[in-house]
């Protein structure tokens, strides 16, 4: 605002390393959490992608599911991280607390996006591992380096939605709400199957979904496909926009 | 440095030297949710090294208070101050520390953690070795949360409220649920707040705990001020006497008598408010004989409290 604000206000960079950090350690002492939502896409990427390869076209089933499966992996830890996370420290009155202290409730979300996006990456690392040494799946360096990079980022329109869910409901009941939508919505995106073995118009619903649109980012990079890349960016940064400014106005109503 | 006797004086602005400043105030404030009204045209002040208490039935706008206070919630009409800012803003919420109620922190956390974090959010907080004193939690700093004891996680909780070096400090029922031995370590450590010149407003249950601490007592009803003044002014207004004894006598036929404000049975006991007390108790005496283990005290704060809460005056609009 002027000059003399500018000094007297606490080191922010701090504020906010801080914070990020203790998300971190968080979710690092209580493995129960976050263990599941890391297993899962592993698990069920070397089941179906690896043990029991899914008809996937003319395409490795390893290398075909490594980019929706890292699509899945994503989305998980920040509908979860978000929706689940907000609502139990809304409902234990840490929120609360933190809303009173002298901290921009800013550097609190940043601090969870951050958490979301450590947490995206780890999953992502996890499965190219697993797909590079048991898959055999070979990729140039800057196409694994594109597909981490868009998976970790693909990451924020889901911490926007898990926002928006973690605003409206219960601690209680966030667990169910979560998955209720991450599920079905991870299927019906042709994230688990390919799309191809889908009904049509099953096909045409997930066009509506923003998990197909970043399965179908990742398919790009990975070299399949027939993707509209403008088309996907377009259609997550939409839904990111508006699950923002509908996470945004439940806060408010919340005061 | 110290405030001299603080009378019910909303209405006067005094020199500024002869009063310490206001640091929160809450000026012709009316709050309603829905067709509740939660606070009615509330004028409040607090000063600079005064605890004041705030005291009312569940429902009659404390939490409302302290929520505008805080900046949680929107004023709606009036006004609300905060060092002079509006405590809406990041900014002014620098001069604040709050204790609230029902509040869970995260229990993998650990102490010195917790203390550090909100340390970061202040210009010039303490040495967390001074937080961690003045908490009574030394040499805990590296437990987590979910390892101490209720009492020492409401310590953390006030830890984190004046970690910061407040200026104006907020604790809403802070020793529900301590033991009596925490709770007058509490009061020490809020007594040596107040010499720091700090302003704080303390909501409790414990009325011993208002008449222990407080400077002033306010009395809030449906949202508006039935009574304000020192303990004494307080216990003063009721002038009555607490009289104790064992009887078998009907609680309602003690309370017919004269001089008799109010009876209750506790157990085998009967308790009386009385404005006459050698009145009554010759009475008793009298219709029982058989009466035992009496007891005749000054009226509490609690008897002057409740009395001012039931009184027909504050009452009258929700008969």
């Amino acid at each position: 605002m002027n000059a003399s604000s500018a000094i007297n206000v606490p080191n922010l960079l701090r504020m906010q390393a801080i914070e990020t950090g203790h998300a971190l350690l968080q979710v690092w002492r209580l493995p129960a959490f976050s263990i599941p939502t890391l297993a899962f896409p592993l698990l069920f990427y070397a089941l179906f992608g690896l043990l029991l390869p899914v008809e996937t076209g003319s395409d490795a089933p390893a290398h075909y599911l490594l980019a929706t499966y890292g699509a899945f992996g994503v989305i998980g830890p920040a509908l979860f991280g978000f929706g689940v996370g907000m609502a139990i420290d809304e409902d234990m009155g840490w929120l609360r607390l933190k809303r009173v202290s002298p901290m921009p409730m800013a550097v609190h979300f940043i601090g969870r996006v951050l958490t979301s996006m450590v947490f995206a990456l780890a999953v992502v690392l996890a499965l190219s591992a697993l797909a590079a040494f048991i898959g055999g799946v070979r990729l140039w360096a800057a196409q694994w380096l594109l597909l981490w990079s868009t998976l970790t980022l693909g990451a924020l329109p889901f911490c926007a939605m898990g926002l928006w869910i973690g605003s409206l409901v219960k601690a209680r009941a966030a667990v169910a709400v979560v998955n209720l939508i991450y599920l079905p919505m991870s299927v019906l995106s042709g994230l688990w199957f390919p799309i191809a073995l889908f009904p049509e118009p099953l096909q045409h619903f997930a066009l509506l979904l923003p998990a197909f649109h970043l399965g179908d980012l990742a398919l790009a990079i990975v070299g399949i496909g027939d993707a509209s890349v403008l088309a996907s960016l377009v259609v997550l940064l939409g839904y990111g926009v508006l699950f923002l400014a509908m996470a945004l106005r439940a806060q408010r109503q919340r005061r | 440095m110290s405030t001299d006797t603080n009378t019910c004086d909303l209405a006067t602005p005094s020199p500024p030297d002869t009063r310490p400043a206001v640091l929160a105030r809450l000026a012709g404030v009316t709050h309603r949710y829905g067709t509740l009204t939660a606070l009615d045209d509330l004028d409040l002040d607090v000063h600079a090294g005064e605890v004041l208490a705030l005291l009312g039935p569940n429902g009659a706008g404390k939490t409302t208070a302290l929520g505008l206070l805080t900046g949680l919630l929107r004023v709606q009409q009036g006004t609300v101050e905060l060092c002079g800012g509006d405590p809406r803003d990041v900014a002014s919420r620098r001069a604040l520390g709050a204790m609230l109620q029902e509040c869970r922190l995260p229990e993998t956390l650990r102490i010195g953690e917790l203390v550090r974090q909100f340390s970061a959010c202040y210009l010039s907080p303490r040495p967390e070795s001074e937080t961690l004193a003045l908490a009574g939690l030394e040499g805990l700093e590296r437990r987590s949360y979910a390892a101490l004891s209720g009492g020492q996680q409401r310590r953390v909780q006030f830890a984190l409220a004046i970690c910061g070096r407040p200026r104006v400090v907020l604790v809403d029922e802070p020793t529900t649920g301590l033991d009596a031995e925490s709770r007058r370590g509490f009061w020490a450590v809020l007594r040596q707040l107040k010499l720091e010149g700090v302003a704080m407003v303390l909501t409790t249950h414990y009325l011993e705990e208002a008449d222990a601490l407080a400077d002033r007592v306010v009395v809030l009803r449906g949202g508006r001020i039935v009574a304000e003044g020192t303990p004494l002014q307080l216990k003063g207004r009721v002038g009555g006497t607490r009289v104790r004894c064992v009887s078998t006598l009907h609680a309602a036929r003690v309370e017919a008598l004269p001089g008799v404000r109010e009876a209750r049975r506790e157990g085998v006991a009967l308790s009386l408010l009385c404005s006459d007390a050698s009145a009554v108790v010759r009475e008793l005496m009298a219709l029982d004989p058989g009466l035992s283990g009496l007891e005749i005290l000054p009226a509490s704060l609690e008897d002057s409290v409740l009395d001012l809460i039931r009184s027909p005056a504050a009452a009258g609009a929700s008969a």
